[in-house]
């Protein structure tokens, strides 16, 4: 079997398009909404237009994200706390080393991967085990020699108070595998990163939508988890067993 | 290499695998057989206790939840009622990123792009992360027919791809089976020692798949939304396996109903933690992880090509359906199954179908046909459970009613307009309907005693109340003196 011609696929993409501006033909009745009405914006051509909540901005339906910069920071530390990341707050990077050091020595990490960061590359010197910089830009990636690795140490994008979240980039973040395949994440970044909600954190990425949009973007809420026996929660299921998230400032 | 892997791929007997005509008789033999296994039940009500918790916990940090049902639905609604201008947005905005787009029309034309793909990169071993569509396509069968070594990487998913069962639930694949048959099915496929716990049986899985990531040069793998307006594709999963399938192999193929298109990105933010929590009790799911092609120029993994199939497979029958037409909001949060009392006596498997309980029998006859599916419509309480707990208020238990009526129309049943017509011929005549009354009173009695034919197979698992002393009119007409 070969791949389909460009024509096959034309012909289906058409034949999928017609059967849905058929069925679009019949308007479908008003969503059932709880009360309060919905905004229908007319639209030119007449069909039904986009319908938005009148008090959509701010969403002050959904789980609360604080409304100062400390009250947002005390609802990530809650969060994170309930999604059992470790989580410390230190004064400076210096701080920030000997907390990282502290967990090398506990955990008795043989060797950690990061990639090259102000945030990651400034604490890194000294840690007591060897280490693998995965944006080497003489050396190939080994997805062998990373997953031997007992932690990955990235830089993140943002962290979101209203669910814990923590951003990561396939650009900024070390690419796709270093937050996900080491047995343990270690997240280092900076108070000022904190955002109240996930809307602030998407208006982060749409900014970022340019030429050269970063190819993965990954929400990253808690320790990798399962529930599959016997919805019994076990955390590290394929991903990080554990996610340690030091923050500086 | 995967392919050479010693454990066996058992190819899944595809539900509706038996002849259609027998669907309903199917369902019924099931139906009966769980209804019995008590211990099952149990099972599945005690593994289920802990999701009421976590989702009632949930639900109560969002400040109003039903104002947040109303923008998911919004969100939804919207989207799907222009579907023909968001999908081709989409599609341009994927492949401006570097995505390629592929359109199927039906299974069978899904499966041979995803085998033409898989040939051209000469590609031999393929994970996947839980993938609905591929099981509503019945990929994994088509795969290993062709030779390819498939392994799902999803716990629950991996453990029924050992069973040899499809997914019981689709978001808890394996919520039916105990502890230690997973743990005899460890030792059977992978020889590892006997355990009760369920953290060492994760563990085994973890060690067993982590090789498996590194050797395989296919990931395949579902979506959850796709943004029309920066044209990428969000994944949501707890256990880290998609990101992993998505991360290390150097080809990726995404598999997704047209139905999933989202328009903005800032949606995300309402359907995001409202899938995670409706589907279980979470705040948010693990990893939800934006996709937009394949690796950057300066970026140093991720795969060297990104796929994407879009499939029809009649959707679009159930798009011209105005009136059920919000079926398709459906983003597969498994609420519906959680809370239905169908669900929860008979199982999972007796659905004999892709997607099981509430939503599963609305979506079914349209997908499938009614004339084979409609039964399921019957599969209903009509309590309502389910539409009080979708997150994108889906009237799930009115559309069964839908398929009721439009089954009645289309087929009608000779016995049931019968019925019909001698109930308004009695109930129209006061005096025939009050001797009706009487001897049904006076023969109830008799009735339990002599169990007759039609009566007996009620009788069996039920018990009838006493007949009343009187009639209801006659109680009325005494009260009211």
């Amino acid at each position: 079997m070969s791949d389909r011609t460009p024509a096959e696929n034309t012909a289906a993409r058409e034949a999928i398009l017609a059967r849905i501006r058929e069925a679009l033909r019949v308007p479908a009745p008003p969503p059932h909404l709880s009360g309060h009405a919905a905004a229908a914006a007319p639209e030119p051509n007449g069909r039904p237009g986009l319908m938005i909540l009148p008090a959509e901005a701010g969403r002050p339906w959904l789980p609360d994200g604080g409304d100062t910069p400390a009250e947002s920071l005390r609802i990530l530390a809650d969060n994170l706390a309930k999604l059992r990341a470790v989580f410390f707050q230190v004064p400076d990077l210096a701080a920030a080393a000997d907390c990282l050091f502290a967990q090398a020595r506990e955990r008795d990490w043989q060797r950690v991967a990061w990639h090259d960061h102000p945030l990651v590359a400034g604490i890194l010197a000294g840690i007591p085990c060897s280490t693998l910089r995965i944006d080497a830009p003489d050396e190939a990636f080994d997805k062998r020699s990373l997953e031997a690795c007992d932690a990955g140490i990235t830089a993140c994008e943002c962290l979101v108070a209203q669910t814990g979240s923590i951003l990561v980039a396939s650009d900024s973040c070390g690419g796709r595998a270093l937050s996900i395949l080491p047995h343990c994440h270690v997240v280092i970044a900076t108070v000022d990163q904190v955002v109240p909600v996930l809307a602030d954190a998407l208006a982060l990425i749409r900014d970022r939508h340019t030429a050269n949009l970063p190819s993965m973007f990954s929400f990253i809420t808690g320790p990798s988890r399962t529930g599959d026996i016997e919805r019994i929660l076990v955390l590290g299921a394929h991903g990080p067993k554990e996610l340690i998230v030091i923050l500086v400032g | 290499m995967i392919a050479r892997n010693p454990i066996p791929h058992p190819t899944h007997a595809p539900p509706g695998a038996h002849e259609p005509a027998t669907a309903k008789q199917q369902f019924l033999a099931d139906a009966a057989e769980h209804i019995r296994d008590t211990g099952h039940r149990a099972f599945v009500r005690k593994a289920l206790g802990g999701y009421y918790k976590s989702r009632d916990t949930q639900q109560a940090r969002y400040r109003d939840w039903e104002q947040a049902r109303d923008a998911a639905s919004l969100a939804k609604w919207s989207a799907v009622n222009r579907l023909d201008e968001l999908l081709p947005r989409f599609v341009a905005a994927f492949e401006a990123n570097g995505g390629r787009v592929h359109w199927a029309r039906d299974a069978a034309e899904a499966r041979a792009i995803i085998l033409g793909l898989l040939e051209q990169a000469n590609a031999k071993a393929v994970i996947k992360s839980k993938c609905m569509t591929s099981e509503e396509i019945h990929l994994n069968a088509a795969l290993e027919a062709a030779g390819y070594g498939v392994v799902e990487s999803d716990l629950g998913e991996f453990i029924q791809q050992l069973r040899g069962e499809p997914p019981y639930h689709f978001v808890f694949p394996c919520m039916h089976v105990r502890r230690d048959e997973i743990s005899d099915l460890f030792g059977k496929h992978l020889g590892t020692p006997p355990t009760d716990s369920p953290e060492e049986l994760t563990m085994i899985a973890r060690r067993h798949m982590r090789r498996l990531y590194v050797e395989a040069d296919v990931g395949i793998t579902g979506a959850n939304f796709l943004v029309a307006e920066t044209g990428q594709i969000s994944i949501t999963e707890n256990e880290g396996n998609a990101r992993l399938t998505v991360a290390l192999p150097r080809l990726h193929i995404a598999i997704s109903g047209i139905e999933k298109v989202v328009e903005r990105l800032d949606d995300l933010a309402v359907l995001l933690p409202m899938l995670a929590t409706a589907g279980a009790g979470q705040p948010m799911t693990c990893y939800n992880t934006l996709y937009s092609g394949p690796r950057r120029a300066g970026e140093r993994d991720g795969p060297e090509e990104m796929h994407l199939v879009l499939l029809d497979n009649s959707r679009t029958a159930l798009l011209a359906d105005a009136e059920q037409r919000d079926a398709l909001h459906c983003i597969r949060c498994g609420a519906c199954l959680n809370v239905c009392p169908i669900f929860k006596n008979v199982g999972g498997f007796t659905y004999g179908t892709t997607y099981q309980g509430p939503i599963g029998s609305v979506i079914t006859p349209h997908l499938r046909g009614v004339a084979n599916w409609n039964h399921l419509s019957g599969a209903s309480s009509l309590c309502g459970a389910c539409t009080d707990a979708c997150p994108v208020r889906i009237d799930i238990h009115h559309h069964l009613l839908h398929n009721r009526r439009n089954a009645a129309r289309t087929a009608p049943s000779r016995l049931e307009k019968l019925g019909h017509r001698l109930f308004v011929f009695v109930a129209s005549r006061p005096w025939l309907f009050a001797a009706g009354g009487w001897l049904f009173r006076k023969s109830l009695p008799l009735a339990k005693a002599l169990k007759p034919p039609l009566l007996s197979a009620w009788l069996a698992t039920r018990d009838l109340p006493p007949a009343p002393r009187e009639s209801f009119r006659a109680a009325w007409q005494r009260r009211r003196r």
